[in-house]
């Protein structure tokens, strides 16, 4: 075989390579689409489901997962935004530093299972805190502190080192100056990285199956006082979300429709989850067109 | 003039509000990373310590669990030693990473070609945001497409009831492809422009350079990406739990019921009493999970190492 | 070509003359490798002193010490006196934040805020407690009266800093820098970064600072620290070889590295 015929079937065999690819997600998207956007309605968005007959909705599951969502981000996005700033503002090469980089990176290639099991034994069992929606979100933060963390450093990073140096020249702190100069400038890229692991925690259902539980009990949603227990803002209360919801139906589901489910659900997992991608695009390159030229 | 000469002197030597600022600034960001260290401490620490109470004060051994084929912790074996034989779970783990890691590395690596070599413009197009979303679908809506789809298919083909090692390979193939792809890809553009240049201009076709040159070169790039790959592969748990089929026997070909790590601990943990035999044998699984997660890190240090080194 | 670095004159100001700021045998250190190797420098008040020397001579070095910015630099320390006021500012007894309200620093690139104007003006001053409108708004105009920018941007205050040209984002940062009303004003190499016109302005502003404030400037360009100063300093190889009124340097350098230097021999 020449080398010249080599370099074309070379070619033809990427070119079919890269073509399977494309059709492998298109399919998967096509399927998912196909079979489940039929099945959701408003009433499916929004009707509680059911164990043992046909017509469940995902409304409660659906809600589970923001309010999940919301809980995470808000105990993460802090403790990561501290840890980002030491890293890239206050941490001098050393073999301290490097040892938490390791520790860092070890947690982000953790298994989220392994991170749901931990959750399952500190927050449910040792804190007693429950199967909750708590140790969802606190067994979340775990989860996604790594990955965000290295998001923001990598943001702050970005931004120019003379914009410190102005702060500090002023007499300011650098603490203010990134706070306040420098956070600002890097948000942009803060945010893109938010809003793509909020997809990420968005369809994590291994780490929340023992820790927000498994079950979603009835919600009354005309009771907004987070300490009555079926209130939808109660923390306490176990909380199935719509990727744990999609597991349990099809390993244990006994419903009838419960593959017409699972498409359903599956289809809106999937849309939120594209939108959080679009929406991390979005944002980014519109906050940095606004920054910069505002 | 010489009063507010004294003032400024004072001032200077007074500790200022910004330095005071700094100090709680950057004692609330150590803090941070504190609390992240300790968790990460803590994680090692309660499943260690979980996992080791299988081996004290019963007559269960390492090698036992490592080496038995019996699993069924409740109970115990003609000798009187508890059945946690560990065997079947390991080869099943091992089975689906490695076949998926040798379905999905050729695919990948062809896919990185494409993207840097042979078509960067549909590859930055088509194939750069087609693996991005394949990485952002969760993996329980991998395992509902796997077990609508992929089980069913097999049990057509090759009969059975579907379920299996085989499955769980097509699934985590899908699954592992983007990772290994996109890191693959970092790999080849890292490849300096010149090498590829003087390749061709020695008479090197385009196949010559990316196969003897190219692929050399970013060889330990790409084999991180594979150990990437085989990390995410071994840790997954749901969407392979959905089609292996959770038989924890010995599996005797692909396409009968088996188990994986994962899969036995996501089904068995929540069924046991905290505490019991049973239930400190999944936390040993546990923490054989987490030392493999820590072994794929220390290979990929390594080949990192080793690539640097060249 | 190798000079003596024994060969060194260093002109004693005056009796008379008021001294803002000196240097006692500064050494800067990156690690273990000592990048100024003992310098003693008097800047007189009121007076602009201009640092010039070929690359990598250290003279930046030396101005980044002056005001402790060489603190953010991994492994970077600095012995030696600095004098202020009768304090020794390079030691820990000193405030470093307060005494960069004094010390203000203006650097090689423009770095303005990605903020508007008026906010890059007003930004540490609110930090400090500032909060009167009035006032804000009164120093806002000195500011920018003084660093000659005023009558360019007095109709968009509350746009982006960053929509200004070069030349006008570092004449911003002057005006940031003296908005703190400092004693001392440190310019590292303010104008490379610029276009002739931009260089002119920046010039004239300094000039018409030198009023009230003293000025210390980092130069590459020998016409510059002709044109603007009335001390020079000659740094080569981390020493200063000379100091003197900026006329003998340029006329009559004593020493031999100077000489050439200012003829362009080398640079």
């Amino acid at each position: 075989m020449t080398a010249k015929r080599a370099d074309k079937i070379a070619t033809i065999i990427l070119d079919v390579i890269a073509g399977v690819i494309v059709l492998i997600l298109a399919s998967l998207l096509g399927y998912i689409l196909v079979r489940g956007l039929p099945e959701v309605s408003w009433h499916f968005l929004t009707s509680p489901s059911k164990a043992f007959s046909s017509g469940g909705g995902i409304g409660i599951q659906l809600f589970n997962s923001f309010y999940l969502l919301l809980l995470s981000m808000l105990i993460s996005l802090p403790l990561a935004m501290g840890a980002g700033i030491y890293l890239a503002e206050y941490s001098k090469p050393s073999f301290a530093t490097d040892f938490v980089r390791t520790a860092i990176e070890i947690l982000s290639s953790l298994p989220s299972v392994v991170v749901g099991l931990f959750g399952f034994l500190v927050f449910v069992l040792q804190f007693q805190i429950g199967f909750s929606i708590l140790s969802g979100a606190l067994t979340l933060t775990v989860f996604n502190l790594p990955l965000l963390t290295r998001n923001i450093e990598d943001a702050l990073r970005q931004v120019d080192f003379a914009q410190r140096e102005a702060g500090l020249a002023l007499g300011l702190s650098r603490w203010e100056t990134v706070l306040r100069i420098v956070i600002p400038e890097a948000l942009p890229g803060i945010i893109s990285g938010v809003v793509l692991s909020a997809g990420r925690v968005f369809g994590e259902a291994a780490a929340l199956i023992y820790t927000a539980g498994q079950s979603a009990p009835a919600l009354n949603f005309a009771d907004w006082n987070p300490a009555s227990i079926s209130s939808p803002l109660s923390p306490m209360r176990p909380a199935e979300t719509l990727a744990v919801h999609i597991w349990k139906i099809n390993s244990e589901g006994i419903q009838p429709d419960a593959s017409a489910v699972s498409a359903g659900a599956s289809a809106v997992l999937i849309l939120a989850v594209l939108l959080f991608n679009f929406a991390a695009r979005f944002l980014g390159n519109k906050l940095h067109k606004k920054i910069t030229a505002g | 003039m010489q009063n507010q000469n004294d003032d400024i002197r004072a001032a200077l030597l007074r500790k200022s509000r910004s330095s005071k600022l700094e100090r709680r600034g950057k004692f609330i960001s150590w803090l941070c990373i504190a609390i992240i260290v300790v968790v990460v401490f803590a994680i090692f620490g309660f499943v260690a310590y979980r996992g080791l109470s299988t081996f004290f004060g019963t007559k269960v051994t390492l090698w036992n669990f490592l080496s038995k084929t019996a699993w069924a912790p409740g109970t115990t074996d003609a000798s009187g030693v508890p059945k946690v034989g560990a065997l079947p779970m390991i080869v099943g783990s091992f089975g689906v990473t490695l076949l998926s890691a040798l379905l999905a590395t050729p695919f990948a690596i062809g896919a990185a070609i494409f993207m840097t070599e042979i078509s960067p413009r549909w590859g930055g197009k088509i194939l750069q945001p087609v693996i991005d979303l394949l990485v952002g679908i969760p993996s329980v809506v991998y395992g509902f497409i796997g077990l609508s789809v992929v089980v069913p298919l097999i049990r057509h083909v090759f009969g059975g009831t579907g379920f299996g090692i085989l499955a769980g390979t097509f699934v985590l193939f899908v699954m592992i492809l983007p990772t290994v792809t996109s890191m693959t890809v970092s790999a080849l553009r890292a490849v300096p422009r010149n090498y590829r240049q003087a390749s061709l201009a020695l008479g090197a076709t385009r196949w010559q350079t990316i196969y003897k040159v190219v692929l050399r070169a970013a060889t330990p790039g790409i084999l991180t990406g594979i150990v990437f790959g085989m990390a995410r592969a071994f840790g997954e748990a749901l969407a392979v739990q959905m089609v292996i089929g959770n038989a924890a026997l010995l599996p005797q070909n692909l396409i009968s019921p088996a188990s994986t790590l994962t899969s036995v601990l996501t089904s068995g943990i929540g069924n046991t009493v905290m505490g019991s035999l049973e239930n400190n044998a999944l936390w040993s699984l546990a923490l054989l999970l987490l030392l493999m997660s820590l072994a794929f890190n220390l290979i990929t240090r390594w080949i990192g190492k080793r690539g640097a080194m060249k | 070509m190798a000079y003596s670095l024994d060969d060194r004159f260093i002109r004693e100001l005056p009796a008379d003359s008021e001294i803002a700021l000196s240097t006692d045998d500064l050494r800067v250190f990156y690690g273990d490798k000592e990048a100024i190797h003992g310098v003693s420098l008097p800047f007189e008040r009121y007076k602009i002193t201009s640092l010039i020397g070929p690359s990598g001579s250290g003279k930046s070095t030396y101005l980044r010490s002056l005001n402790r910015m060489n603190d953010t630099v991994p492994g970077a320390h600095v012995e030696g006196r600095i004098n202020y006021r009768g304090l020794n500012i390079n030691s820990s007894e000193v405030d470093v934040y307060e005494m960069r309200k004094h010390i203000g620093m203006v650097f090689q690139r423009p770095n303005p805020f990605a903020k508007s104007i008026y906010d890059n003006i007003t930004f540490a001053l609110k930090r400090f407690g500032m909060r009167d409108k009035e006032q804000l708004d009164a120093i806002v105009e000195m500011s920018l009266q003084g660093a000659a920018l005023w009558d360019e941007v007095k109709d968009k205050l509350h746009k982006s800093a960053l929509a200004l040209s070069g030349g006008q984002q570092q004449r911003l940062c002057i005006a940031r820098a003296i908005a703190m009303h400092p004693d001392v004003l440190l310019l590292d190499e303010p104008a490379s970064a610029l276009d002739p016109i931009s260089t002119a302005a920046v010039e004239d502003t300094l000039l018409r600072l030198k009023d009230s404030y003293t000025i210390i400037i980092v130069t590459h360009n020998m016409q510059q620290a002709a044109r603007i100063s009335d001390y020079t300093a000659f740094f080569y190889s981390g020493q200063c070889l000379e100091f003197d009124e900026t006329s003998k340097i340029f006329t009559r350098p004593k020493i031999q590295a100077t000489d050439d230097y200012v003829a362009g021999h080398f640079g």
